[in-house]
Parts: structure tokens; sequence; C-alpha cells
């Protein structure tokens, strides 16, 4: 195995592994930490069931971002709809035979990697030329925007000019997949795809990416409007004022 | 009155979104709480000697305590979905009032203490030293959010910015830096019952003095009594209710409501007070005590049901907590649910036709109806979500011929706060509450231009009284903001069923 083969292996796992156990200590500490009133934005579902169609409202439709800015909903949509058939296409890769819905979205990936760096576009405008955006913005907004976009282009580059061998690389990403590491084709633009999906993935579990894993636990968005219905305690509220 | 010294916005056209002007608002801070109103609250009387590390370790301790907080604070991704939404913001061009910024000035500080790439790459990532200068923002900007939530509607991740100032007011409250307003009203409640510090014998006489008043103007004995055990309905009302106006004309039109439906109620010395000023300093110990008054009210008085008055922030702290601050409440017919809404007692009395109204006593006004932001987006009414903003409009409609909607997107999950609520109804923020209600004045406006509305009706008591003072400031008179039981007390045609 070449020096190249054994540090993109090694780097890969490594992100995974970062980006694994990085989401999981963030998922079990916002599962573990209280909330101890009821706060929901009402109007709310006063049901479970009604809370899970809000919650899927929120992350299929970005239902309270379509009201509150169209444009922003529209490049954000985009962007992250095209990012879901892009990671789905991907998996051609890393299965065999390739799994159904990986196929499925083959003929339209390419296209959605362009509206993804259509939508990046955007939401990268805003930050310039709205105001108020502007001035929230900090040095690693526009990095992670720069990241997204630069794993964009090299993708959309390899697509649709400087190809890479695909065959080797399918080698290579079962290859990781099976614990049984390949030669990794050796294209410049190919390795600063994957350096730039490596750092994204590291960078996952420290970063406002945490908005992904969040929104299923913001407690406006997942109780249920039942207070008077159903006593809501938790331990450490249920202990305050009670002798020590 | 003294010549204020700030300019009242121009009410634009149409709704317009500023350009930022940093550092309008910095000017902008409310009194600080003296040693004794914040020791009488378990606060240190002034700011303690090692407030970095106390503010940092109260930070961590809030942190383990509230989800909310920590998912609020790592999952902004500034988008600015938020930054157009804030009043505060449309009426002082402040970009500190833009809610992503408003968080900002804690998360920063989050960021520096609690996350690796704050603690690593400070400036790239937006984090930033617990400094003196950042103290004094907090202490501005966290006492220019009126706990609205409006921004929450709008945010993707559901981020409520109420939250943020909450766990920041009680931060600073306990380094010793507590607002004077808040804490000063929530001591009189711990001490007296009430936030107006109003003792028993003055209530007895205040609620003697309406039943006569009642009794010239109609002829007819309304009852308005007090500490009646016995009695099947305890109603906690804000104590403004029993002096202010237009205040005092809800407590009159509750009084009708029950004189005519034939329900034993009474008012409580314990629990007069239905506001809970221990939402607006994010202090659960003191809400939970403020709160706990009514049930030894209720249990004291044997009463069956509890009911509240008109106040919004209140009817969050009943509906929303009262059962997890002061429950079970299985001493109470379970046959209601605990707390109603006096709104939700007079819709079901009218729907089951148990009042005989007579619109036409109201035919002089043309009423709009302000939706107070803590009932709008922070509770219910009756059983179905949105049960709030139809239960007021269906009373109003029910007792007046001329009803008008404000527009849209400033009414139902979208109404803009008068301005004033959150522990921001105070004179040293006069500036701020006249230009926080820029939005409000401009959706009523534009009702008083399009359809002659001459009222806007409210069922809440901060709502009541901030209008009162800014309507002015705008070119429309103070009595032009009435309280919606006004009007139902109006139209009452009392007699005949006792």
């Amino acid at each position: 195995m070449s020096i190249l083969t054994a540090a993109c292996t090694f780097a890969l796992y490594a992100a995974v592994v970062v980006l694994v156990a990085g989401l999981a200590r963030k998922i079990v500490q916002y599962a573990r930490t209280p909330a101890p009133l009821k706060i929901p934005t009402t109007p709310a579902p006063v049901t479970r069931t009604g809370v899970a169609g809000r919650l899927a409202r929120e992350v299929v439709l970005f239902e309270s971002l379509f009201k509150a800015s169209k444009w922003t909903w529209l490049f954000g949509w985009v962007f992250h709809a095209a990012l879901l058939v892009v990671l789905v296409g991907h998996l051609r890769y890393f299965t065999e035979p390739v799994w159904l819905p990986a196929a499925l979205v083959q003929g339209i990936a390419p296209y959605a990697g362009i509206a993804m760096l259509a939508g990046l576009a955007g939401l990268w405008a805003r930050r310039f030329l709205v105001d108020r955006v502007r001035y929230i913005s900090a040095p690693s907004d526009h990095l992670m925007l720069a990241l997204l976009v630069a794993i964009g282009a090299t993708g959309v580059a390899m697509r649709f000019g400087v190809h890479t061998d695909i065959v080797a690389l399918k080698a290579f990403a079962l290859g990781l997949v099976r614990f049984d590491w390949q030669p990794i084709p050796t294209d410049a633009v190919l390795l600063l795809h994957l350096a730039f999906v490596a750092a994204l993935m590291v960078l996952f579990p420290f970063s406002k990416l945490l908005h992904a894993p969040g929104l299923f636990f913001s407690p406006t968005r997942n109780q249920a409007d039942d207070p008077r219905e159903r006593r809501h305690v938790t331990p450490w509220a249920a202990r305050v004022g009670e002798p020590r | 009155m003294a010549k204020p010294a700030f300019e009242t916005p121009r009410i634009p056209d149409f709704p317009e979104i500023p350009v930022i002007v940093e550092g309008a608002m910095a000017h902008s801070r409310p009194f600080v709480a003296a040693p004794d109103h914040q020791e009488a609250l378990g606060f240190p009387g002034e700011l303690v000697d090692d407030w970095h590390d106390t503010a940092i370790a109260k930070m961590g301790e809030m942190l383990g305590k509230y989800r909310g907080l920590r998912v609020f604070l790592d999952s902004c991704v500034k988008c600015g979905a938020c930054t157009d939404k804030c009043h505060y913001f449309l009426g002082t061009s402040d970009p500190k009032n833009m809610p992503v910024a408003r968080q900002d000035l804690l998360r920063k500080v989050y960021r520096r203490h609690f996350t690796l790439a704050g603690r690593l790459f400070p400036k790239l990532v937006g984090a930033a030293d617990l400094t003196e200068e950042v103290l004094e923002d907090w202490y501005r900007y966290f006492h220019q959010c009126s706990q609205c939530r409006r921004c929450s509607v709008f945010c993707p991740y559901g981020i409520d910015t109420a939250e943020v100032s909450m766990a920041g007011r009680e931060i600073l409250a306990s380094i010793g830096l507590g607002q004077k307003y808040s804490n000063e009203i929530i001591g009189k409640v711990h001490k007296i019952g009430n936030n107006l510090g109003l003792p028993q014998p003055a209530l007895a006489d205040t609620l003697e003095g309406l039943e006569e008043d009642v009794e010239d103007d109609t002829g007819v004995s309304v009852r308005f009594p007090l500490d009646e055990a016995g009695a099947e309905v305890l109603l906690v009302t804000p104590s403004a209710d029993f002096f202010a106006e237009p205040h005092v004309d809800g407590l009159i039109g509750y009084g009708k409501v029950f004189h005519q439906a034939g329900i034993r109620w009474t008012l409580s010395t314990k629990a007069s007070e239905a506001a809970n000023f221990g939402l607006f300093i994010g202090s659960y110990e003191n809400m939970r005590k403020v709160a706990r008054r009514i049930r030894e009210a209720a249990l004291e008085l044997g009463v069956k049901r509890i009911v509240f008055g008109e106040c919004g922030h209140a009817w969050r702290v009943a509906y929303s907590f009262l059962h997890t601050l002061a429950g079970p409440f299985d001493f109470l017919d379970p046959r209601y649910p605990v707390p109603q809404h006096i709104i939700e007692v007079t819709h079901d009395l009218i729907r089951r036709d148990a009042l005989t109204l007579d619109r036409s006593a109201n035919d002089e006004r043309r009423i709009t109806f302000h939706d107070s932001c803590n009932v709008a987006r922070a509770s219910r009414m009756g059983d179905t979500p949105g049960g709030q903003f139809t239960l007021p409009r269906e009373v109003l409609r029910a007792v007046c011929n001329h009803f008008f909607d404000m527009a849209p997107d400033t009414t139902g999950e979208s109404t803009f706060c008068c301005g004033g609520g959150g522990g921001l109804l105070t004179d040293d923020l006069v500036e701020l509450r006249v230009k926080g209600a820029l939005p409000r004045m401009q959706a009523f406006k534009e009702v008083v231009e399009r359809n002659q509305v001459t009222h806007i009706a409210a069922i809440c008591a901060i709502c009541k009284s901030q209008f009162a003072k800014v309507l002015p400031y705008y070119g429309f008179e103070m009595d032009q903001i009435l309280s919606v039981h006004q009007l139902v007390g109006d139209a009452i045609v009392l007699g005949g069923n006792d």
C-alpha cells in the first residue's frame, strides 16, 4: 500500500470516528439535559403525533424559515435538498450491487451538485449584500460556506471536466467499507475533494452544523402543547423549595 | 411630563426594515436593583468581586439545567431569518436588538468557555471573553427584549431569544446586577401578595367602592368579594385591575359575568396578583414561590376552580407552568381545566346562551384586537391549537357590532408585542417602550384609516398600561385602549336571572 493510500485511508476513518463519536456525545448531552418547563411555541400540536408532524415539516419543508424569509428559504432549501440527492447518489461508491435509491438518482445527481452550488452562492451572497446578515456573520460562517462550495466545486469538476478513475475509486471506497484496503486514485482534484469532506466531518460536531441534531431537541418545536392535561416535572425542578 | 430626550419614530406608510445603526440604543439601561431588593430574592446585594468566575459558573449550571438554552446556543447558523422580526430592532435600528445578535452576546461567551472551537480559535468563531464591556452589553440588551417570542416563530430551529435573555438576566442577578423594576415588584409579591403592595384593607376598600359604582351605574348589586371561603371560583387577576384605567373596567366586566352566570367567586389577598415576574428574571425559584401562593389561596378558600383575569405573561405562567410549579391540583373540580382564562369562562357562557348581551351598547366604538404576545405564542385557550386567537375574537364579535382585525402579519402568531412586556414596563425605559411600539402603532394606524377603528382592545395588563402610555406619542389618545371585558361588561344586560 502506498503512503498516500495509507494516509487517506487513515484520515477518512479518523474523520468518521470524530463525526460519529462527536455527534453521539452531543446527542447524549442534549438528551440528558432536562427541559424543566413546557415552552412550545404556540399554536403547537397537542399530541405527540402532531409534534412528529411539526418536526417533519421543519425537517423536510423548512416551515418556519418559509414564514420568515422566502429568499433564505429558497437558497437554504435548494442547497439542503440537493445535498441530500448528492449524498444518496454517492452511496453507489459504497454499495455493490448499487443500492436502488443511489441508482435511481444517478441521472439527476450531477445537476443536484450544481443546484447545491447555486443555493450556497445565494446564501453566501446574503452575507455580503444584506446589512443585517453581514453584521451577524463571523469568519467561521464564511469559511463554512467556502468549505461547502469547495466540496461541491471539486465534485462537479470531476463529473463534468477533470474525470477521475471511477472504477478504482469505487474499489477504494468499497475497500474502506469492507476493511480490505485498495489503492486510491491519485488525481489532485479527487484528493482535495476527499480532504474537504473529511474536514467537514471533523468540524460537524464542533460547529453550527449541530443545528441538525439540535432541531430534534429544540423544546419550542418538540414539545406537545398539553400542560393543563399532563403535569410536566423534571427531577431538579421538583426538588426546588424542598427541605435539603 | 418632562420633554422626552428622544424622537418618536415617524410611522411610515408601509412597514419598513431599517438600515442598522450601531449603538443606537447603547444608552438604554434600566436602573439596577438596590441591595435590599436583591437580597430579598436571594441574590447578592451588589456586583460581587469575582463576578467573572461567578457568572461563568452560573452559566455552566444553567446549561446543565435547561436543555433549551444548550440547544439554542449550539444550533444557530446565523441565517438571518430573525433579524427583521423584533419590534425593538424595527423601532430602534440597533443591530444588537436583532434576536440573533442579542443571543450572540451570550453565545460568544458560551463559545469561549464551553466549546472546543471557541477555546482554540475564539476570533474565528466569534467567541469572546466576558469583559466589563460585554457585561454592560448584557445588562443593556437583555433588558431590551420583552420575551415576546416572535423571533422563535420564524427561527428554523425554534430558537427562543426569550430563553436566552431570561438566562442572561438570571446570571446578571446572581452576580449582583438585578433589575430594579422587576426585583422590587417580586419582593412586594412575596411580602404582601401583589405587585402594587396593596394591603388587604386597601383592597377591600377598593372593591367596596367598585360595588357602589356599579350599583350607581346599573341599579344592580354586583358583588366583588374578597377572601370568601367556600366560593366556587378563585379569580386571580393582575393587581392593575384594582385601580388603573382601563384595567378596572375589565374587572367590573368579570364581576358582571360571574353575577349573571350565578357563579360564586372570590378574589384573594394572598393571591391578589396574577402576574409572575419570576418569569421575567428567569428565576425558577422565584417563579415557583410566586406561583405557590395561588395554590395556597385556593386550598385555604376551598374553591373548586381557578380562573385568571386578563394578563399576558401571567397567563403563560398559569397555563404552561402552573401545574409544574404548584401542582398537582387534584383538589379542584376535574370537570374544568386548571387554570381557566376568564375569556374561556365568558366564551363558554356565551356559547351556552347563558348571558343576555346587547351589542348595540358598544355601537359608538369600532374595535380592533391586539393579540398579546405571551397569550399568542406561549399559551392556548380552549381545546384546539389557536383557540387563543379565536376565542377572544368570538367574544368580541358577540359583544360589539364593529370589529376589524389588523393586518395578518401583525396578528395571531405573528403579533407584535406592545413594547412594554417582559419586565420593561418602567419609566426608566420609556424611550425603548415608545420605539418598540412602532410596529403595533403602524398596524393600528392602518385600521384606523381603513376601517375608522376607534379603540384597541387587549387582554393583558402590561399591554393596557403600555398603550395608555405610548398611544399619545403617536398622535392617538391614551383612552383608545380598552379591556376586552370592559366591552363585555358594557354589553351585558344585568338582572333577569337572579
